[in-house]
């Protein structure tokens, strides 16, 4: 929506909007239907694009529709223990969690990141040993690559604990420790933070 | 058999008559023996808790009759344990916990001294002041910024307005303005413009000075020595002359800076910057840790720690876009004097009595009815 009363429909991301979108760099206009002209094109993409027929243009409402899906599969992240995984395989909410103990809230590794796990398989057979299946079965966001790309700070005089993302700048995650709630949002001009290494 | 004894299993199940190996179906007075069994069992008390399980369960049923969640089955052991944790409230303990400080208190704590007030005989002077409080109205700009939907909560608003106060307090200070906040690693900075009185902050320089002379003379000493043990060719390169430092009170030293990483801790007064740290600063981009003391590892390398960058990036900042609606200002009255100087005399500006506000649609549509009030940083980083 533009003005918080007209609301579309946007649809969902695939895997060639996204692949399209990253090639486009700069601030989004604010028009869905702007459209994008490549710029930068390599000359092999160039001759796939120019055999389908198809121009290389893109519309902004698709670049915002993957760069949604790019953030939320990034930087995503749920407390530990606000998710279980049955044993028949689906993950639902558990409605049993009570929320982190403050000195937990205060360590990344007690937050996952809520997408397909990457890392998991890659753990040592010592750690796997430690994990419980039906809670741990998340990539956790201490071994996030770089090291130090997400900031811990804890607000309103240690009540509440906000993790921000520095790869995604603008990505801001909330948690009340000992309650149920916790949230995250993004204001943010839409842009991967590609610098971040050297900005550490 | 004699009659079973009531710890034996035959007990209460065989009647006269009829034997334990019968298929028929017991009758009515056996079956009603069988359940006075079946819930003497239930009632026995367990020997390391005390609670018995016809009492758990019937507590379990109750909770779960009154609350009716939804797929009971599912959590059916938590629901087990929360009532078991729920009889934990017992006060049969003699000891106490110790209260324990919570985080939140101790920060509470901190809080508090700005919210007393700084003693006693401020009260008389505080009458005479009102006049011109340089003390800003921090609720009501922030008022203004949540409409158009920047800002910080009302809690921290209003802690800072507080902090301000307290600084005003103890520093000699003309103009005070919230500049901002920066977020950092693992700290923030909260920011405060300010503008002394006059005459009040030129010790500091001098003492800079004079040390910046000590130090020249002893690498003088050094460079000497060199010469004399052995002559490697000198290389003809003159670094490029250092830009002089501007003047404190002018151009981009035009404000005094104080930063704190919250309301609540004493405020630290930022050094004057220098032109090449602000040209370095146009060169590198790094996150604040938080801590002013930290040093910037860049490159080009930075000629500070992080109280530099920060007074740097301070500084570009307020030059680019500080704005006012056109009009709003006007230059002090010139006197003579200061048109032969030249264009020197363009540092003051004051609030334009006859400013009439134009409409909002018109200073929406165009840009140029903004202008900058403040003086932009040249290339050569001189204003």
């Amino acid at each position: 929506s533009l003005n918080c009363v007209e609301w579309s429909l946007l649809p969902p991301a695939t895997e060639e909007m996204v692949a399209q979108a990253e090639q486009l760099k700069g601030r989004f206009q604010g028009d869905p239907s702007f459209e994008y002209e490549y710029t930068e094109i390599n000359a092999g993409d160039a001759e796939r694009l120019f055999e389908d027929g198809k121009e290389p243009m893109i519309k902004e409402e698709s670049r915002l529709v993957a760069t949604i899906e790019q953030i939320d599969r990034a930087v995503g992240i749920i407390p530990r223990g606000a998710f279980v995984k049955t044993p028949l395989g689906s993950v639902c909410e558990n409605r049993n969690f009570e929320g982190l103990s403050l000195t937990e809230a205060k360590k990344l590794s007690s937050y996952f990141h809520f997408t397909e796990p990457v890392n998991l398989k890659n753990k040592t057979l010592l750690e796997k040993a430690d994990l419980d299946p039906s809670t741990d079965f998340l990539d956790s966001l201490e071994h996030d690559i770089p090291q130090g790309s997400w900031t811990v700070q804890l607000e309103k005089g240690g009540t509440v604990v906000v993790l921000r993302s520095l790869l995604w700048l603008g990505l801001t995650f909330y948690h009340v420790p000992m309650t149920k709630q916790y949230g995250y949002v993004y204001f943010g001009t839409g842009e991967k933070n590609l610098d971040l290494p050297f900005m550490l | 058999h004699g009659p079973y004894q009531p710890h034996e299993p035959g007990y209460g199940l065989y009647q006269p008559g009829y034997s334990p190996y019968d298929d028929q179906i017991p009758d009515p007075k056996s079956r009603m023996l069988a359940i006075q069994n079946a819930k003497a069992f239930l009632l026995k008390s367990s020997t390391t808790s005390g609670l018995n399980l016809y009492d758990h369960l019937a507590s379990m049923l109750t909770k779960i009759l009154d609350e009716q969640p939804t797929n009971a089955v599912d959590i059916i052991e938590n629901i087990s344990k929360d009532v078991k944790w729920a009889q934990f409230q017992k006060k049969m303990d003699t000891l106490r916990d110790e209260h324990e400080i919570l985080p939140t208190f101790e920060a509470a704590e901190k809080r508090k001294a700005l919210f007393l007030k700084a003693n006693g005989e401020g009260d008389e002077e505080l009458e005479e002041e009102i006049g011109e409080s340089p003390l800003p109205n921090v609720m009501e700009t922030a008022f203004y910024f949540e409409q158009a939907g920047i800002g910080l909560s009302k809690d921290e608003s209003y802690h800072i307005f507080l902090a301000l106060k307290k600084l005003i307090s103890v520093q000699p200070i003309q103009t005070c303005r919230f500049w901002g906040k920066i977020l950092g690693l693992e700290m923030n900075y909260i920011i405060a413009e300010v503008q002394y009185h006059e005459g009040e902050e030129e010790e500091e320089t001098e003492e800079v000075i004079e040390e910046g002379g000590k130090g020249m003379g002893e690498v003088e000493d050094e460079d000497e020595k060199k010469e004399k043990e052995d002559e490697p060719p000198k290389s003809t390169y003159k670094p490029p002359p250092v830009i002089p430092k501007e003047e404190n009170g002018t151009g981009a030293n035009k404000y005094v800076y104080f930063v704190c990483n919250e309301p609540g801790k004493p405020w630290v007064k930022l050094p004057p910057v220098t032109p090449a740290q602000i040209v370095c600063a146009r060169k590198i981009k790094k996150f604040f840790t938080g801590r002013l003391d930290a040093p910037i590892v860049s490159f080009p390398p930075f000629p500070g720690n992080e109280a530099n960058y920060l007074r740097a990036q301070i500084a570009r900042i307020s030059a680019a876009t500080h704005i006012s609606p056109i009009g709003f200002y006007q230059f002090a009255e010139e006197e003579g004097d200061e048109e032969e100087e030249g264009g020197g005399g363009r540092d003051t500006y004051e609030e334009n009595p006859d400013f009439q506000p134009p409409s909002v649609a018109e200073m929406a549509d165009s840009l140029s009815t903004w202008v900058h009030h403040g003086q932009s940083i040249l290339e050569q980083v001189c204003c």
